[in-house]
């Protein structure tokens, strides 16, 4: 769906950014793209909607080479969720904003209203539909971008650090509706350091360190692997760092689930609960 | 964009950006001086060639074309302007229009030309930080000085925003180039409005920030770097000074004599 051949990418003030970096999204696949600060991983994924286009190397969607297509074009098959709402918020409504993009795309009314209707509703904003975006709070403000997004049904969700600000039960919340996202048959592109997040969300991992891809694996194999994590200096999930500590115990060191976690602790304590 | 690129100061060491702030302002307030004195394209042109050693003693030249390519649309538009508003007005039966109106446009377009060059050898050479303490040397209550120095260093964080904002409503599937030129303007709210309202967000956490650093707490400031003026400061001055008076003389006793070019070339020519 999205291939990405040995991309080369070097911003105007020469800071080289991406370097070889060649990776093959699926349909349908649940993809974290993870690293610290300055890996690259925000400059991929612009590259997925053609808002970069690369300076060598292709990017392919759906066989379209992004360099002859615009973002606009482009985006319609594929969502951009940005870190940080105020940067797209504008209108007066939540309704009126979540209207936009369809508008650009040329919808009808019907079928916008109806898939405002449905967008504000998937994420439960119905009583803020009359609110100006600019009187929510953070975590809201949020929800009207991702709603924005979802209201034209991309094939592809990228969501650029949608963690960051959030308390944890609204994490909580938007980690099952991501993965019911990617139950239905989306394809979802999660960008983030938020090792927690990732762990319980379970996804394929693609770690990158200083513009290049370090190891793309399912998230267990990643995530408990010291050489890898290091290198791309992640620090492990808790539940990961306990079992990495205990294998003198005889436990497995590789367990990033909870409830595994704690159905191996309470076997290992021959307990029964 | 580009024509803010032409004010984005740069780090570099060379005599230009070593002058005193206050000195450079002066010479920057003679040219707009003599810019705005004459409306004759002789002296504008003279004007505009004095200053080319400046920007290649201060090695800014890239940036410096640079911010001249953004200035080049408006020039073209103040010469249309000019040029149309001024044949309708005086000489509409007639044609073709005369020479001394292509004159009078392109000195006009010179003119904007001139101040743009003056005030970005100025911008190009003289960082914020000295720009600062040369206002509050001058006596301009710190608040100003601190409001002024701010707002020049919050451009290119600005100017990287509204790259942000572009590209995410970019990927909302706007597009800037679509329709005409009314369509093409309202395209743009979109991106002004965040812009905006991130701005002055970003003004009243920044105050907060401030307060809570203690800032205005003693009415005497001290400067780790205090500014001194030299020789080449001197220089300048004297350049500055002198171009002005001179240009006063000219204007007063010998305005009439400056000959127009446009005739001189064509004459040549046959």
């Amino acid at each position: 769906m999205i291939e990405v051949k040995d991309v080369y990418f070097t911003y105007p003030n020469n800071v080289e950014a991406l370097k070889g970096v060649s990776l093959n999204i699926r349909k349908g696949d649940f993809v974290a793209i993870m690293g610290q600060n300055g890996a690259g991983k925000t400059t991929l994924v612009k590259h997925f909607n053609g808002l970069l286009k690369p300076t060598k190397g292709t990017v392919t969607v759906n066989g379209v080479d992004t360099r002859e297509e615009s973002v606009a074009k482009l985006s319609r098959g594929i969502g951009f969720v940005f870190q940080n709402p105020d940067n797209q918020l504008f209108c007066e409504t939540v309704e009126e904003e979540v209207a936009f993009a369809l508008r650009n795309f040329g919808f009808e009314d019907k079928i916008i209203q109806k898939r405002v209707e449905w967008a504000i509703n998937l994420l439960g904003l119905a009583k803020h539909r009359q609110s100006s975006p600019f009187m929510l709070s953070g975590g809201e403000r949020k929800r009207v971008a991702l709603a924005s997004v979802l209201a034209w049904n991309p094939d592809v969700v990228i969501l650029d650090e949608p963690t960051i600000g959030q308390d944890y039960q609204q994490k909580e919340k938007l980690r099952q509706f991501i993965v019911q996202l990617n139950a239905q048959g989306k394809t979802v592109v999660v960008v983030t350091h938020d090792v927690e997040f990732v762990a319980e969300c379970n996804p394929r991992v693609v770690l990158m360190a200083q513009g290049e891809i370090v190891v793309d694996g399912d998230a267990k194999h990643v995530l408990t692997n010291a050489k890898l994590v290091t290198e791309a200096s992640i620090v492990p999930p808790q539940i990961s760092q306990i079992f990495m500590g205990l294998t003198d115990l005889g436990l497995p060191f590789d367990i990033i689930d909870v409830y595994e976690a704690r159905d191996i602790l309470l076997d290992f304590l021959g307990g029964d609960l | 964009m580009s024509v803010f690129e032409g004010f984005r100061f740069r780090r570099v060491l060379s005599p230009i950006h070593q002058l005193d702030p206050r000195v450079k302002f002066l010479y920057v307030c003679a040219v707009f001086g003599i810019a705005v004195m004459f409306n004759q394209l002789l002296p504008l042109i003279l004007l505009f060639l004095i200053q080319l050693p400046f920007v290649l003693a201060a090695g800014v030249q890239k940036e410096w074309i640079r911010s001249m390519k953004g200035a080049s649309f408006l020039a073209l538009m103040i010469f249309l302007f000019n040029f149309l508003f001024t044949y309708f007005y005086r000489e509409y039966p007639i044609f073709p229009p005369s020479s001394s109106l292509l004159e009078y446009s392109l000195a006009m377009t010179l003119r904007f030309i001139v101040l743009v060059e003056s005030f970005s050898i100025f911008f190009l050479t003289t960082s914020p930080d000295r720009l600062g303490l040369a206002l509050e040397q001058s006596h301009v209550p710190y608040e100003f000085c601190f409001a002024f120095t701010t707002a020049v260093r919050f451009v290119p964080v600005l100017a990287e925003e509204a790259q942000t904002i572009m590209d995410a409503q970019k990927a909302r599937g706007l597009e800037l180039e679509r329709g005409n030129f009314i369509k093409r303007i309202r395209n743009y709210i979109p991106i002004l409005i965040p812009l905006i309202v991130s701005a002055i967000r970003r003004s009243l956490e920044l105050a907060e920030a401030m307060e809570s650093r203690a800032w205005g707490a003693t009415n005497k400031r001290t400067n780790l770097y205090v500014l001194k003026i030299e020789r080449g400061d001197y220089i300048l001055a004297v350049i500055s000074v002198g171009m002005l008076i001179l240009a006063v003389y000219i204007w007063l006793f010998m305005r009439e004599q400056i000959p127009s070019l446009i005739p001189l070339i064509t004459a040549q020519n046959v």
